[in-house]
This record gives structure tokens, sequence and C-alpha cells, in this order.
């Protein structure tokens, strides 16, 4: 569905040129859902505009749909859907207006399209607000209706920047019931930026982070954890004996760093544990055997943060780049 | 969800048919800006109708009849206003895009398959809209104080002004996109033109009377021939004056079609 070959984009900005997107190979199958993720200023949104034609690539060619997006952006244009990380609706428009104009942009017959805005309303929680302004719409009100400018014609790709953000918790598990809807019928492909990590955990099956206008890891959220981050295990032992285990745990966290602190009379060794939750009840067998019982144990999953933290030993909420 | 079979169906257009069509629903889109809110209607109805009675009056007794060619001064001036709305109009369609530049607005309806052509016509045609309403308006209104009325030059001439708002509405649409950020731009340049346009081409005052250098600068100016046609169809005969029109029209929807094409493609550099 999505095929790119060294995709970049560099900015000049007053003869300051900025690489925004530095060469990217993506490929995306039909059907499939993928969350880009990364921090402020990666890149997600250059790269997104660059497979919707709003941006022209400075180098390296995408095809999106089947068609090349310098040879024939109206043609990419005319297969895919769009949601933008602004606001979409016009300020002095009416809500239901905007709605029934874009399905009518998108060839839609004008029952057609006043029946898909009535329902994508509806379930988007803004029947009420149909007549409103969009100027006179709250926050996430607005977004609402941006998913639903994006969803009018049921475009086959459908690409969302950052689609969740300003929704309250309702509204973000609604708008995802809407997209995996919108996959199990149609069989849509989604391409998604995202701030919040447990969404890029959870929802999507296959996650692209990207820093500093980079791909640095693409596969699934499961095995990007197991693979670069494994589970976060602390374990407490009386500080006497301390020095029996810590060959034992380094030995455990193969090659990766244990730390420690102790305090009261105890020490806590902190490490990366692939496969924890297997590993964890042996190990503690033989910390037992080598005379360091464990007197508290706690075993954390790691989460996408700790892989970008593993990738670039930055934290990605506090990790923007500029 | 019929969505998928009725794209495949109606975007198979190509060319000049596909630009048409489009220019119809960008130009709906904007019209629905007035007519959910037709008490504006109501004031750009009626400004054209306060200058022309206050100007009109004042234009004959301080210039007198014989610099207007044997027409009366209402017969002369009328058309002139005409031209004056359609100018005022067109070259703020890029002054409404300003605000949806800001938002994702405009961002979202470039990444719809319209054709580009087509989001500068049908905004344009929209500032133009309104003039066929005021113009025939403005007319009726006149007959009474010794204007003669030639309904069909009148809606001729309403045309060529059209075509003439198209090239000068993607000429504002180009400008507002290159002062992006930087709206002070755009209310320069476009006051800083409109101005001089619109005195070089006689609309207000006979052009006749002032300095040679002026007159010279006229012919220079597309909106002389445009209220020179206007001049002629209002007054019920069609020649030559009438062709320069709709050449110059013409010529200007060329150019400012092109430079706004080329000014979204930019754009997205
Ligand atoms: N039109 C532009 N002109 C100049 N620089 C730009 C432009 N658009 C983006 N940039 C720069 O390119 C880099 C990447 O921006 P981009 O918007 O793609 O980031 P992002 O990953 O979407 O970030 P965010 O999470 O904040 O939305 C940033 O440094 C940004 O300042
Ligand atoms: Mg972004």
């Amino acid at each position: 569905m999505i095929h790119t070959d060294k995709l970049a984009k560099t900015f000049t900005v007053k003869k300051e040129t900025v690489d925004a997107v530095k060469g990217v190979d993506i490929d995306v199958a039909p059907g499939e859902l993928v969350a880009f993720l990364g921090p402020n200023g990666a890149g997600k949104s250059t790269t997104l505009r660059m497979l919707t034609t709003l941006l022209t690539p400075t180098s390296g060619t995408a095809r999106v749909a089947g068609v090349d997006v310098t040879a024939d952006p109206a043609g990419v244009r005319a297969r895919i859907g769009y949601i933008g990380q602004g606001n979409g609706g016009g300020h002095s428009f009416r809500v239901i207006d905007e709605l029934v104009m874009q399905g009518r942009f998108y060839g839609m017959n004008s029952a057609d399209a006043l029946a898909r805005a009535r329902e994508l309303l509806q379930s988007l929680d803004l029947a009420d607000l149909a007549k409103r302004t969009v100027i006179k719409l709250s926050g996430g009100q607005r977004r609402r209706m941006d998913v639903a400018l994006g969803l009018m014609h049921s475009p086959r790709l459908l690409f969302l920047d950052e689609p969740s953000t300003g929704m309250d918790p309702q509204n973000r598990a609604n708008l995802w019931e809407h997209i995996m809807r919108m996959r199990e019928e149609h069989g849509t492909t989604i391409v998604l930026t995202t701030h919040y990590m447990d969404e890029a955990d959870s929802m999507s099956e296959r996650v692209i982070i990207i820093d500093h206008g980079r791909i640095i890891a693409d596969d699934t959220a499961a095995r990007l954890k197991a693979n670069l981050a494994g589970d976060l295990l602390a374990v407490e032992v009386a500080a006497a004996s301390a020095a029996g285990v810590r060959g034992l745990l380094g030995r455990a966290a193969a090659g990766g760093e244990v730390s420690e602190n102790s305090y009261d009379g105890v020490v806590r060794f902190r490490l990366r544990l692939p496969e924890g939750a297997r590993l964890a009840p042996g190990l503690l067998l033989e910390m037992h055997d080598a005379g360091a019982p464990a007197q508290s144990l706690e075993l954390k999953p790691p989460t996408l943060d700790d892989v970008f933290l593993e990738l670039t030993g930055r934290n990605l909420r506090e990790g923007a780049n500029r | 969800m019929a969505a998928h079979g009725t794209i495949a169906g109606t975007r198979e257009k190509h060319g000049l048919g596909r630009v048409l069509h489009d220019t119809r629903y960008v130009f709906w889109r904007e019209m629905l800006l007035p007519l959910r809110d037709p008490f504006s209607l109501v004031f750009s109805l009626l400004q054209p109708l306060v200058f022309l009675g206050l100007f009109g009056p004042l234009l004959g007794a301080a210039v007198g009849a014989p610099a207007f060619g044997g027409q009366s001064t209402l017969q002369w001036f009328l058309p002139g206003v005409v031209v004056m709305i359609a100018l005022f109009g067109t070259s703020m369609t890029g002054s409404n895009l300003q605000y949806e530049l800001m938002t994702g607005s405009y961002e979202r309806i470039l990444a719809t398959p319209l054709s580009r052509s087509s989001l500068m016509i049908g905004r344009a045609l929209k500032e133009w809209a309104p003039l066929v309403v005021q113009g025939l308006l403005i007319a009726l209104v006149c007959i009474p104080f010794g204007f003669v009325f030639h309904p069909l030059h009148v809606v001729a001439g309403l045309v060529i002004l059209g075509i003439f708002g198209i090239g000068l509405g993607a000429l504002s649409y180009a400008l507002a996109l290159v002062s992006q950020n930087k709206e002070w731009i755009f209310w320069g340049v476009q006051q800083t033109l409109l101005f001089p346009l619109m005195i070089l081409s006689g609309i207000m005052l006979p052009i006749e009377a002032g300095p040679g250098w002026m007159q010279t600068a006229s012919l220079f100016n597309p909106l002389t021939y445009l209220v020179n046609a206007e001049r002629e169809l209002f007054a019920g005969s069609v020649g030559t004056d009438t062709l320069l029109g709709l050449l110059a029209a013409a010529v200007t929807a060329a150019v400012g079609l092109a430079v706004g094409v080329k000014a979204i493609s930019r754009n997205i550099r």
C-alpha cells in the first residue's frame, strides 16, 4: 500500500536548512495498522505530508496506493484520506455543511453525503452540534469533527496525524472503536502518528519509531519491547548478603547494567530482564540458594518509552529534539 | 456505505470537465457563508447604492457633462461602480483564505482530490456572485433617474467581469499564499495596487481629463479596457471596446490562474 525509498525532506528557512526527514524506507501492506511514534520535531508530520502530497519530497521516492506521489499527486489524493494535525473545519462554517461538502469533494452524491455525515455525527457524539459553527466548538469537539471529515468518504488508506490529541479518554476510546470498525468492515489501511505510547502500544500491530528524521525501529510493539527493553526487575536483599548475588544478577542481566542503591540495611538491585516473567521465579531460587533470599520483588513490563530510552538514551516524554 | 463506489464513479473526469465539476463544489461551499448569514448580503447590497447616490451628483457637478462623451453622468458612472464592486470583491478572495491557512482547513481541502484551479476559481466566483444581484439592483434603482437599462448587455457585462474576477481572485489567492503568516503583506500589496489601478482606469473620473502620461499609463492597465467595455455594454451597444474588454478579462484570467497554480505548488516545496 505504501512503499518509500530514501524519502527525504529538507526545509530552507532564511538560508538555514532543516533536515526534517533524512531518507526513510517504509513499507506498509494493505490492511496494516501502523503507528509513527517519536518526540516533537522528529519528522512525523513531515513524513505524512509527503505521503499525502502536501509536501514535495526533496529526494527519494514514494508510492502510495500504487501511485507515485510526485508523478501523480492528484491520483494519490483521490485514493486516500487525511486527518492533519490542525483543525480541518473552516471557522465560520456549520459542522454539518463542512461534512457534506467534504463528501461532495470526494465525489459522493448529496444524499449519500448527508446520510454519512449524520451517521458520523451520531457516532462521534456530535449530533447536537450539527448546526453549530466550527468556531463555537470546544477543542475536543473540533478534533472529533476532524475525524468525521477524514472518515466521510471511507477511504481505503487513511492517514491520521495525532488524531486523539485533546480528546478525553471516553472519546479516545470512541475514536479507536471507529478506526477498528473501519478496518474490519473495509480492510482500511491506517497510518497514524501519536504521542500516546499506550495508544501505539495497545492499538497498532506495528510501531515505527522516528527520531531526528530517521527510522530507528520498526516492529510490533511486543517484539520491540521484548528485544530492546525487557522487563524491569527490582529485588531487595539484606545488605550483609548482597555480595553473594552481585555476580548472579550480573549474569541474569546478560550484559545489561545492574544498578544498586542501599538504604536501611537493604540493597536494592535494578536490572532489565528479557522475558522477566518467565525467568524471575528461577532467579529467586538461585538467590535463595546463594544465601541471599529476596526480601521483595517488583517486576514491571517494559513500555515503548523504555524502548525509546534504550535506543536513544533519551526519554520520549522529555526527549523533544528542538 | 456506498462511498467507495461513488468515488470511483465520479472521479474519472479529467481536464476542463473536472475543473468545472470541482469549481461547482468549491463555489457552493463558499456560498454557504453568506447564505447561512443573509444579513451580510443586505449590507453589501446597500453599499453601492450609497456610493452611487453620494458620489454621482458630485461628479456631475465637478466635471461637467462634456467629458462623458455625451452620456448622462449616471449612464457613464454606473458601469464604473459595477467594475469597482467587482474589483473590491474579487481582490479580497485571498483574505478569506488567510483564516483557513492559519487553521488546518486549507490543508484539509488541499488533501482532497479537488483540482487546484477549481480551488481558486470557486473562491473568486463567490466574491463575484453578489455582484450579479448588486449590478442588476442598482441598474433598476437608477432607471427613474434617467438610466437606460439594457438587460442583455448588462448581463454580458457581468459575465466579462466574472472572467476578469477569476483572474484577479486567483492573483489574490496567490498573494495570500506567499504572505502566509505575514498578513500585513497581503493588505499592504492589495491596497497599494488597487487604488492606482482604479484611478488609472477611469473608473471614477474620466481619464481623458488627466495629463498625457496618465492617459498613456492607462493604456497598459487591463482595467481600462474592462471599464470601457462595460461602458459600451451598459450604453446598449457591442463593439471594439467590448471585444478588447473581453480579451483583457481572458488574459487576466489566464495569467491569474497560471500564477495561482504556481503559488500553490510552490507552497508545498
Ligand atoms: N514548513 C516548514 N518549514 C521549516 N521547517 C519545518 C516546516 N515544517 C516542519 N519543519 C521542521 O521540521 C522538523 C520536523 O517537523 P515535524 O512537524 O515533521 O515534526 P513532528 O514529528 O510532526 O513533531 P510534533 O510531534 O511536534 O508534531 C522540525 O524541526 C520542524 O521545525
Ligand atoms: Mg506533527
